[in-house]
């Protein structure tokens, strides 16, 4: 195509009257243009705002722990009720041993199952949307499977899976996998008309639309179900070990938390919640970041808005 | 109106064949379409696109433009009458193969691909490598003004620059039939009178055949060589007229009398094709 008339036209009136490029949304050139007086303070803001987004919580919590800190020394409540601060940390350097294996347990059923749910979630989700009656069909199932509270069902599943860690594996599982297909299943369906519309145009075969065209546009969704799912599959699979009581060497932290209830010993069981929160928050900053890295590039969710 | 399902006469399934040239591009006799939900979206409506022109669909919203235009397209069947492309290169599917090109009302660009990634689409999607493609999206690119943003993402772009985007991907399969639905009706009007003059510009150097939707008669007195009027419920074709002009279409144009001429000849078949249809 030999079209560079109009090309050269561009670059005379951009100047002019044009409102188009470059101008109305202040774009890339910003970023190596060195006429700006803002630019200097523009970082030193925003590295000030990262500093204030860690900051105020950590003094929140330092806060609260110098407050409950005081509140059992002067009260004097004894340890067996609310032990301070001082001795959950005991607690937890002192029991390490027998908390650290538990916490790699339930961590080691959550991902898994969240892995499985994803696979499975999204494949389902991609089936599903292939046709109408295998929605039909099969829908119905899944959410049946998915409002029948899992604490319900836990027993069931105890009875039949061959070993606890499985039974505990199905149920973190079947937890995680609804939000993560229900969402993707909306996503696949959310996909822009006219972008389909285009794909037909140049012909495009089913396989061609969904890898370039559906998987990449319901991946905001994807995250959103993997975000959810990431924090289910976690509460999932202490639930599950409420409900199964298995005991012993291979047990995760939901059963250590029992145990330490039947004991007495409170300050072991501050120490196992607040692995099994640290776990909870880490999951959710992994999900999270992945979230940010893959669409920090382009999707509004991620993008700072500038006005 | 009660028009019957006729599913085997859909389209009219031609083997895959050649192309031959001096043919009209399309041919609609007699097309009707009534969509699923009952609506008559166009009745018995002729029409042929011949090589070289620059056509303006005008009429009222909700008479059928646009679903004219995805017909003529190949998106969507049709529910009576013959519907072909005489001079296209027909695929198995019977419908076009790549030599028409739409651009849709909005940008419909793929936000998580840059600019270089979405013009890259339609040869991506025939198999063609990414670096046997480079050149022609840079072509197309330039033929937009839009060759140093290759790399940008979408959402960073101005409405108009997205547009611009939009039709770099259109010419980039180097099309010998441009479909325009509305294309700048959500821009302001300087960017759409510089993308209508850059349009026009495309028109004249390439020799390619525009079929071009829109409500307004400014832009349609202001582009088209003939001007195909459309009346409402049910969609049909009102009126068929050449436009012709001995001067150039640019900004002088748009002041001259013959320009100003031209305007009320359309306006006034467009208020016969309004009044006609409202009761």
């Amino acid at each position: 195509m030999t079209m560079t008339s109009i090309k050269e036209d561009e670059v005379h009136t951009d100047g002019g009257l044009d409102s188009d490029p470059a101008k109305k949304e202040e774009p890339r050139e910003f970023a190596s243009g060195p006429t700006l007086p803002t630019k200097e303070s523009a970082a030193a803001a925003k590295r000030r705002d990262r500093f204030f987004t860690i900051v105020i919580p950590l003094c929140v919590i330092a806060c609260l722990i110098v407050v409950w800190h005081v509140m059992v020394k002067v009260n004097e409540v004894p340890h067996y009720i609310l032990p301070g601060p001082s001795l959950v940390v005991n607690s937890l350097v002192s029991d390490w041993h027998i908390l650290f294996p538990a916490l790699l347990v339930t961590a080691k059923i959550t991902l898994m199952s969240l892995a499985l749910a994803l696979l499975g979630g999204g494949g389902m989700a991609i089936l599903l949307v292939q046709s109408r009656w295998i929605e039909t069909a099969l829908y119905p199932i899944m959410v049946i499977l998915q409002v029948t509270p899992i604490i319900a069902i836990a027993p069931l599943i105890l009875i039949y899976a061959p070993t606890t860690q499985t039974a505990l594996l199905i149920c973190a599982f079947v937890v995680a996998f609804f939000p993560i297909l229900s969402n993707m299943v909306q996503g696949l369906k959310s996909v822009d008309h006219n972008l389909l519309n285009l794909f037909e145009l140049y012909g495009a075969s089913r396989w061609q639309t969904l890898v370039y065209l559906k998987l990449p546009s319901c991946l905001p969704y994807f995250m959103t179900g993997l975000r959810i799912g990431g924090g289910l599959a976690l509460i999932a699979a202490v639930v599950a070990e409420f409900a199964a009581g298995s005991a012993g060497a291979g047990s995760g932290l939901a059963f250590r938390l029992l145990e330490s209830q039947f004991r007495l010993n409170i300050s072991r069981l501050f120490a196992a919640l607040f692995l099994l929160a640290s776990l909870g928050v880490l999951i959710f900053a992994i999900t999270s970041f992945i979230s940010w890295w893959t669409l920090h590039r382009w999707h509004e969710s991620s993008v700072k808005r500038e006005n | 109106m009660v028009i019957a399902e006729e599913g085997s006469q859909e389209k009219n399934m031609l083997s895959a064949r050649e192309p031959s040239t001096s043919r009209p591009l399309v041919e609609m006799k007699h097309v009707s379409k009534v969509f699923s939900n009952g609506t008559v979206a166009l009745s018995d409506m002729s029409m042929s696109v011949r090589p070289g022109e620059f056509i303006s669909l005008l009429g009222p919203s909700g008479c059928g433009k646009s679903t004219a235009l995805r017909i003529i397209a190949g998106l969507g069947g049709i529910s009576q009458g013959e519907l072909d492309w005489p001079s296209l290169r027909i695929n198995a599917r019977g419908l076009p193969d790549g030599a028409i090109s739409f651009v849709f009302q909005e940008p419909t660009l793929m936000p998580w691909q840059t600019v270089f990634g979405n013009v890259y689409l339609p040869l991506r999607l025939k198999g063609i490598s990414k670096k046997a493609a480079r050149e022609r999206i840079t072509a197309a690119l330039e033929s937009v003004g839009l060759e140093e943003f290759d790399q940008a993402y979408p959402r960073e772009l101005s409405g108009g620059m997205k547009m611009r985007v939009s039709i770099a991907r259109a010419l980039v399969t180097e099309p010998k039939l441009l479909l325009m639905d509305e294309p700048f009706a959500a821009l302001d009007e300087i960017t759409r009178q510089k993308l209508n003059d850059d349009v026009l510009k495309l028109w004249k150097s390439t020799g390619i055949t525009v079929v071009f939707v829109t409500h307004s008669v400014f832009e349609s007195a202001y582009l088209a060589n003939r001007i195909v009027v459309m009346k409402a419920r049910p969609g049909r074709v009102h009126a068929d007229f050449p436009l012709h002009t001995s001067l150039d279409r640019d900004a002088g144009y748009r002041t001259s009398e013959e320009y100003r001429l031209a305007c009320s000849e359309v306006s006034a078949k467009l208020s016969e094709a309004m009044g006609g249809g409202e009761h």
